[in-house]
């Protein structure tokens, strides 16, 4: 059968999605011809703000890749406009002079800034916030200028002055009303926001009416109808969007604000669409993502022949994507006379909400500084539950004890966790048990969650684990190692000792491993486990490390590397920075950064570069790549400090130099500070030790990463040797008992710090544990100087190849 | 129209390849990676992850007829170049013959 010819006109998220239901659906049955005016694929055009910001990049937003439009079948043109829909003969024709016929065709033409009218408007540096040349036009220009104003304190213009601030730029934002955001926020809200801003460094003009941008060719200022006038070197105007509509209208197909379109998003013309921003439903266009996935959902299965449930429209929620704001809004904002409200505004810790309701349902939301609520009432808004038997406070806290986790198991499954792609909790529950996904990015490509604005990402997460959890205890409350085994590493460990195992592959064979050469998760486990049991005998084995640990650099996404030498103790001198310094020259390197662990990065070598960048530098690997010793953070300590109690930066050293390059089961941090005052951040290290007057505390499990966690006090010790005796048997006890990949600060929770005190309370426990601690640290050679000693992994590793 | 040109490139030997260790080669500003699995066989894949997020593929951990992204820890086959589930995508490769102990692209 031939396949039908459809034709999308606009290659932006809208019209895409829908070509991505059409695709599930019905692979075979379009060939697909895919318009876009920008020169990009399909990007994330709500996460602009973050890349102004500069949390991300252009590449990083992309949703679809070239290789996805090819893959599918599509023929792509971009960079080229259509100018003229022939409804007569079923034919589009571009600005190229090509003419494409269809059978069915796709308007998502999207929307433009709304640029005021005003006198100056087409000035240079006057821009809109919609795409990725905008953006490119703001961080361009904020290289040459100072003084940007933004036009509008809605959600756009906020996020455009966050990303401006961030690029340097004085920023003033001119807003029409007495308080920002009032179409999401009521006055309070708007106020605190308002402050929070400010402290940020935005400056405001409110109830200020522009009337004329001025200067010559560009921009200089602006002129208020108060007659007031400020300076700009950049206008920024986010005063609202307007529906791209113009190609529509020309070619007769029937247009109000937006291009009008039933509850099938179908036009007055047959075979003619519009989804998206360009469309108009029940009078209504819509500017966020949830409801232009809901219409390109019901096109698609209307397209393939399927009867969908008619679109009705969209309630949305609003957010802002501003760091240190926690924002979220839906529904109705004021009250007025048929309304009540529960109010809590909580000014010390900068927390307020409110909820209208009426008729005892909900009908708006407004919550600052504490959002995680917003995904439960905003469900308990769209389905209008009925809250006459709930107290306030039931309706505010969904727990009032417990933790996140027990939250998600209250949740019903039909509740929103992704509201952009209007995934529920149950479809991601039943894609997590059906598919075995096991990481939140899994969960984003197979059903989407957290794939627009990434709000939802911690709610996945907590999902998984709630989910994961379950799947754990029906299975013989026993955790294999990975896929290729049922055996636990406590079982695998065993067998290993009792068979007297002696490699990975042997280990593979023997306990009968499902995939012969083992997967990325059990090989590196089992190098280390092997290496932790054996410390003389085992040889290492450098094809089961994973990259950054066999490259001994770590890997960026480019395909260059970071190198990052030892500076022990974050101690180092003139002639090694002058030697850092040079090496970076010489070898052009992108980014010199210092670390959070006090030494120095040099980012971004290529790897053809590695040895020689190693010889000249001619200092040790810092291990910034492994699961190994990292860094010995350190205070000035008694030397120099007038505060100082004990000399921190000698023990530091003197514990860098004696635990680097030990593998253990994950990376692992240490801190030294001279004095309580804890400069050196002891409290949320692995191992942290602070002096005290004439004696030293050792902190344990402390964690300041993903999961943040104060160390514990495992004991107050007087001398060196002793720290070095704790110390040792503490590393030794968690490199024996931790499982791969586990931080102590899990580890410690897992066993229990009164146990681990228990085992390091007896002398000769930790003697033994430290006679097996310095029998494994002798095995460790220096990897770079082997590495420039030894052709033969020269070759293996840091070479490209070159064929003519 | 399409011409096949029956020309081959040696590219190296076989016993200058370590096994289960991706090595590059740059042919004619091309960028692939050669990988000699277990089972002695070779294949070629173009040095870049399908992840949409890029990367190369040489320093991947392999494992029988897969390798695994370095960068995102996508499974991909060697033999057909499809990532795995629940993962999608597909690596460009590259058709390498061995004769006499040379392997020719």
């Amino acid at each position: 059968m031939e396949k039908r010819k459809l034709v999308l006109i606009g290659n932006g998220m809208a019209g895409v999605r829908t070509i991505e239901e059409i695709l599930k659906l019905a692979p075979q049955t379009f060939h697909i011809t895919i318009f876009g005016n920008e020169p990009h694929p399909n990007y994330n055009r709500i996460q602009l703000s973050t890349v102004l910001q500069g949390d991300t990049t252009v590449d990083q937003i992309v949703l679809n890749n070239w290789d996805w439009y090819k893959n599918n079948g599509i023929e792509l043109y971009t960079d080229e406009e259509i100018v003229q829909i022939d409804t007569e003969n079923k034919q589009v024709h571009s600005n190229k002079n090509r003419v494409v016929e269809y059978d069915d065709l796709i308007i998502a033409t999207g929307s433009s800034s709304f640029i005021l009218p005003l006198p100056g408007a087409d000035k240079q540096g006057v821009v809109g916030f919609r795409d990725i040349k905008d953006c490119d036009m703001m961080i361009k220009t904020s290289k040459h200028y100072k003084k940007a104003v933004v036009i509008g304190g809605g959600l756009l213009g906020l996020e455009a002055a966050r990303g401006l601030l961030n690029l340097g730029m004085k920023v003033d934002v001119v807003h029409l009303t007495p308080y920002l955001m009032e179409r999401q926020l009521d006055q309070t809200a708007a106020e605190m926001l308002k402050n929070e801003l400010e402290a940020q460094g935005m400056n405001f003009l409110l109830e200020k009416e522009t009337v004329e941008i001025v200067g010559e060719e560009r921009v200089t200022g602006l002129r208020f109808k108060d007659g007031q006038e400020i300076e700009a070197d950049l206008v920024v105007m986010a005063v609202g969007i307007k529906p791209n509509v113009q190609l529509a209208k020309d070619s007769n197909i029937y247009v109000n604000r937006g291009i009008v379109v039933n509850d099938f998003m179908e036009t007055n013309i047959p075979n003619v669409y519009a989804v998206g921003e360009c469309a108009e439903h029940r009078e209504i266009t819509y500017g966020m993502v949830a409801p232009l996935y809901e219409q390109g959902k019901v096109l698609a299965e209307k397209m393939t022949g399927r009867e969908p449930k008619p679109y009705e429209g969209s309630t949305v929620g609003t957010q802002l994507k501003v760091s240190n704001v926690d924002l979220y809004s839906a529904g109705e904002i004021n009250d007025d006379p048929s309304t009540k409200s529960i109010k809590v505004h909580n000014e010390f810790e900068g927390i307020y909400k409110k909820i209208l309701i009426r008729n005892n349902q909900i009908v708006g939301i407004v919550l600052y500084g504490d959002t995680k609520d917003s995904t439960r009432l905003f469900r308990m808004l769209t389905e209008k539950e009925d809250i006459s038997g709930k107290t306030s406070s039931s309706i505010l806290e969904s727990n009032t004890c417990g933790s996140e986790s027990v939250g998600v198991e209250s949740m019903p499954d039909s509740e929103l966790v992704c509201g952009c792609n209007g995934v529920t909790k149950g479809t991601i529950v039943e894609s997590i048990k059906t598919q075995g996904l096991t990481t939140v990015e899994e969960v984003g490509s197979c059903t989407n969650a957290g794939r627009s604005c990434g709000r939802c990402k911690s709610l996945v997460s907590d999902i998984l684990a709630y989910t994961l959890g379950d799947g754990y205890d029906a299975s013989a409350k026993k955790t294999s190692i990975c896929g290729c085994t049922t055996l636990s590493k406590d079982e695998v460990v065993d067998e290993i000792k009792a068979k007297g195992l002696m490699s990975v592959k042997e280990v593979m064979n023997v306990l009968e491993w499902k995939n012969e050469e083992g997967c990325s998760k059990c090989r590196p486990a089992l190098n280390y486990y092997l290496g932790m049991i054996y410390p003389e005998e085992y040889r290492e084995e450098r094809d089961s490390r994973l990259v950054n640990e066999k490259m001994h650099a770590n890997i960026q996404k480019d395909g260059t590397y970071s190198v990052v030498p030892r500076m022990y103790g974050g101690v180092t001198t003139a002639k090694d920075l002058k030697t850092i310094a040079e090496v970076a020259d010489k070898y052009n390197v992108p980014l010199v950064k210092l670390t959070g662990g006090q030494r120095i990065a040099l980012m971004g070598v290529k790897k053809e570069d590695l040895i020689h960048v190693w010889s000249d530098l001619d200092m040790p690997s810092g291990y910034a790549y492994g699961k190994t010793l990292r860094t010995v953070k350190t205070c000035v300590g008694s030397q120099f400090c007038r505060f100082g109690t004990q000399d921190s930066m000698s023990l530091g050293i003197k514990l860098e130099k004696k635990f680097e390059r030990l593998d253990t089961p994950h990376k692992f941090k240490m801190g030294v500070s001279g004095c309580p005052r804890n400069c050196a951040e002891s409290g949320i290290k692995d191992i942290g030790i602070v002096g005290i007057d004439g004696a030293w505390e050792i902190y344990v499990a402390g964690n300041g990463g993903t999961d943040l966690r104060a160390g514990d006090l495992l004991c107050t010790v007087k001398t060196e040797e002793e720290i070095m005796d704790m110390v040792g048997a503490y590393v030794q006890y968690y490199r024996e008992s931790g499982n791969y990949l586990e931080r102590t600060s899990t580890w410690v929770e897992r066993v229990g710090l009164e146990h681990v005190k228990e085992v390091l309370k007896d002398k000769k426990t930790r003697h033994e544990l430290n006679e097996r601690l310095e029998k494994t640290l002798t095995r460790y050679v220096e990897p770079w100087k082997e590495a420039l000693d030894n052709k033969e992994i020269q070759d293996k590793y840091y070479v490209t190849h070159s064929v003519q | 129209m399409m011409e096949t040109t029956m020309t081959r490139l040696e590219i190296t030997k076989v016993d200058s390849l370590p096994e289960r260790a991706g090595q590059v080669f740059n042919v004619n500003g091309k960028e692939m990676v050669l990988f000699r699995l277990t089972n002695g066989e070779v294949r070629a894949v173009e040095n870049k992850s399908p992840h949409p997020k890029g990367g190369t593929l040489s320093g991947g951990l392999v494992s029988g007829e897969y390798v695994y992204c370095p960068l995102y820890d996508w499974k991909i086959s060697l033999v057909d170049g499809k990532v795995q589930a629940p993962d999608t995508g597909q690596v460009k490769r590259y058709e390498v013959e061995v004769i006499d102990g040379k392997v020719f692209l």
